[in-house]
């Protein structure tokens, strides 16, 4: 019989020649696209930093000067400068220095020469008015400013002297997150345990998406809601002085953490396999029991994961605060006003000049915020890592 | 109608264990469990006796698993779930209103299919029954857990290690670690559904040896699916088919000479 000769295509390689994305190319390129657009969103969160980062590079350098009185260079000394020293002294960029005309400059120079002989009388022989309030110790020590009697931490940034301390920020955000995720956690995740373990069929379909909804409510509808009637409310319930305070201001807030705390806190309660449960339930313990003593420990990683993105969700809440509160005092008291961080990044970003120092600041601020945030989801996620490996019995 | 008397048990050199074994403890009579509108289990009539190891053999979706649930009440869990009839454990129906179900849980242990420790160490998972029940004291604990764990064949790997966790356990290490926690609580019945089918054959021989330890002291009723363990660990064996109870009788009866014809196609595997 004849040898039949194989009439297939020519092939090489163990499988033919189409291997690796050539063989499914489209697949191939539905994955790299995938990769791009998850590998863009990590490059938008760092390009964010370094923007907000570079814009508040003088002030962490220290090179801003926000002093009322400085030295001031006569206008006919204009030709004794080297042009460094006068780009500096008229606080230009390279690129706008390069721009002007001699004219200009001496224009410039007669500007400063006025508003500083406009300086009012009594504040000449000020001490505050020749200080630079961009140092980092004004911006974290307590200062005796003329006419306080004791050293205190300001934030004033309007006015001819002006006044960046940043520890009532800081503390203002502190109060309010901390009264916000006080009040949000143990909600959340008390509903969270009984909409997953003890609730229900009924009741899980009906409660559970009203509390999701209630973070699609605007957050300025809800401040507005605690601006008018809870504020309100609170102070003839609590009698307290100051109408607007952090108290208000981080119940208000709770509002919006406790949907996402709940959810997530929920799912993670929800995916613990049902066999503990059932173990559990053989051994003769309460639904009770078995939420508190079994579901929410092997829960725990989730729940706490939970509470991280809560307090980053607190931190970085804005318009409540902003509608309840804002007040720039220093103060620990909950019932005083208070100030928070982002409050004041969007109420003066409007009116800061840009490249001005209080602009700066504020985009120091923001960097902090963004540090501190970040930080603090790494720090959780390191603590959810170790819980789940110590469950799991690696180590 | 199944058969509801169980046969006399003759005494043979095969089934010692069955001398002196006491009367039934548990009796299920005209048991009739319906999820929703689908009759799961239709008129079952059984007594179980005390400190017999009884198997429930039958082909998947018979009702084995669900009549084992009913009798520590686990199928109180899933909604729309209707009993008719009674069960009988030492004389007090388990479904009779005033009884709590806690209670008895608490005597009526349970193993699952799959292994399930919990996410906590091997001492928490074994003392987890007796704190419920308000065991405090730590030596009453410690003397409990330590004699569980011997009980279920577990003492010697784990004893330099309790405080780690359950799940760093190979599968076999964990379902006996769940027989000892069912065992720490000192119920009267244990309850096994499936305990060695998830399990190669090494674990499981083990899980059998210890079955047949324990039937010294506890009453074991056993869904199994494997036809030779049932030969290997049972005193009793009760036939599952489509819902109801087709034959059930001493082991060697069973497997030897069934009275059903249903029942000797399924064990000799002409069908199942």
């Amino acid at each position: 019989m004849p040898q039949q000769q194989h009439q297939g295509k020519l092939t090489s390689g163990w499988m033919g020649i189409h291997r690796g994305h050539k063989a499914r190319p489209l697949e191939w390129l539905a994955e790299k696209f995938i990769f791009l657009v998850s590998l863009s969103t990590i490059l938008m969160v760092f390009l964010i930093f370094v923007f907000v980062a570079r814009e508040a590079l003088p002030i962490f350098l220290g090179k801003e000067n926000s002093a009322l009185i400085k030295p001031v260079i006569p206008p006919a000394d204009i030709d004794k400068l080297k042009s460094e020293e006068l780009r500096a002294y008229l606080n230009l960029t390279e690129k706008q220095f390069q721009k002007m005309d001699r004219e200009t400059k001496v224009d410039l120079m007669l500007v400063k020469q006025e508003a500083q002989s406009e300086i009012p009388e009594r504040l000449l022989n000020d001490p505050d008015a020749k200080l630079n309030t961009t140092e980092w110790g004004a911006m974290l020590k307590p200062r005796q400013w003329a006419s306080y009697n004791k050293p205190e931490y300001i934030w004033q940034p309007i006015g001819q002297i002006h006044k960046y301390n940043i520890i009532p920020l800081f503390v203002g955000s502190l109060k309010i997150t901390i009264i916000g995720l006080l009040f949000a956690v143990p909600l959340a995740v008390g509903a969270a345990i009984y909409i997953s373990q003890l609730a229900r069929p009924r009741v899980r379909e009906v409660v559970k998406p009203v509390i999701e909804m209630l973070s699609g409510i605007p957050s300025v509808v809800v401040g507005f809601f605690a601006l008018l009637i809870m504020a309100t409310v609170m102070q003839k319930v609590f009698g307290y002085e100051t109408r607007l305070n952090a108290f208000v201001a981080g119940v208000a807030l709770s509002f919006s953490v406790i949907p996402l705390v709940f959810s997530i806190a929920e799912d993670a309660l929800t995916s613990v396999p049902r066999s503990y449960t059932q173990g559990a339930l053989a051994l003769g313990a309460s639904r009770w029991q078995t939420a508190w003593q079994i579901v929410l420990p092997a829960a725990t990683p989730g729940v706490f994961a939970a509470v991280v993105l809560g307090f980053g969700r607190a931190i970085g809440e804005t318009m409540i605060v902003l509608m309840v509160c804002s007040a720039s005092v220093m103060s620990w008291s909950i019932f005083d006003s208070a100030r928070s961080i982002t409050t004041t990044i969007a109420a003066e970003m409007a009116e800061a000049v840009a490249g001005g120092h209080h602009y700066r600041i504020l985009f120091m601020l923001g960097a902090i915020l963004f540090a501190v945030t970040f930080v603090s989801n790494m720090l959780g996620e390191l603590v959810i890592h170790r819980l789940k490996h110590k469950m799991e019995g690696k180590r | 109608m199944a058969e509801t008397v169980l046969p006399k048990l003759e005494v043979t050199p095969q089934n010692p264990l069955v001398v002196g074994a006491g009367a039934s403890l548990i009796e299920i009579s005209n048991l009739s469990l319906f999820y929703g509108k689908s009759r799961a289990l239709k008129d079952v009539s059984l007594k179980i006796r005390e400190r017999v190891v009884t198997a429930f053999i039958g082909p998947s979706g018979c009702g084995k698993s669900t009549l084992l649930r009913c009798l520590n009440r686990m199928n109180d869990l899933i909604d729309g779930v209707r009993i008719e009839g009674s069960a009988k454990i030492g004389g007090h129906d388990i479904y009779a209103p005033d009884v709590d179900v806690i209670e008895l849980r608490k005597r009526v242990g349970m193993v699952f299919q799959k292994s399930n420790p919990f996410p906590k160490s091997i001492y928490d998972n074994v003392a987890y029954g007796l704190k419920l029940q308000g065991v405090t004291s730590k030596g009453e604990l410690d003397t409990a857990v330590e004699q569980s764990l011997i009980g279920a064949a577990l003492w010697d790997e784990v004893k330099d290690r309790l405080q780690s966790s359950a799940l760093g356990l190979s599968g076999g290490q964990q379902q006996r670690l769940c027989i000892a926690r069912a065992i720490a609580v000192k119920p009267e019945i244990i309850l096994m559904d499936e305990p060695a089918s998830a399990l190669d054959p090494i674990a499981t021989s083990r899980v059998e040896d210890l079955i047949l330890e324990l039937r010294k002291d506890f009453t074991i009723v056993i869904v199994t699916h494997n036809m030779q363990q049932a030969t290997r660990i049972s005193d009793e064996t009760a036939f599952f088919y489509m819902g109801e109870l087709i034959e059930s009788g001493p082991t060697q009866k069973i497997f030897t000479m069934p009275k059903q014809k249903r029942t000797e196609d399924y064990v000799t595997g002409r069908f199942g």
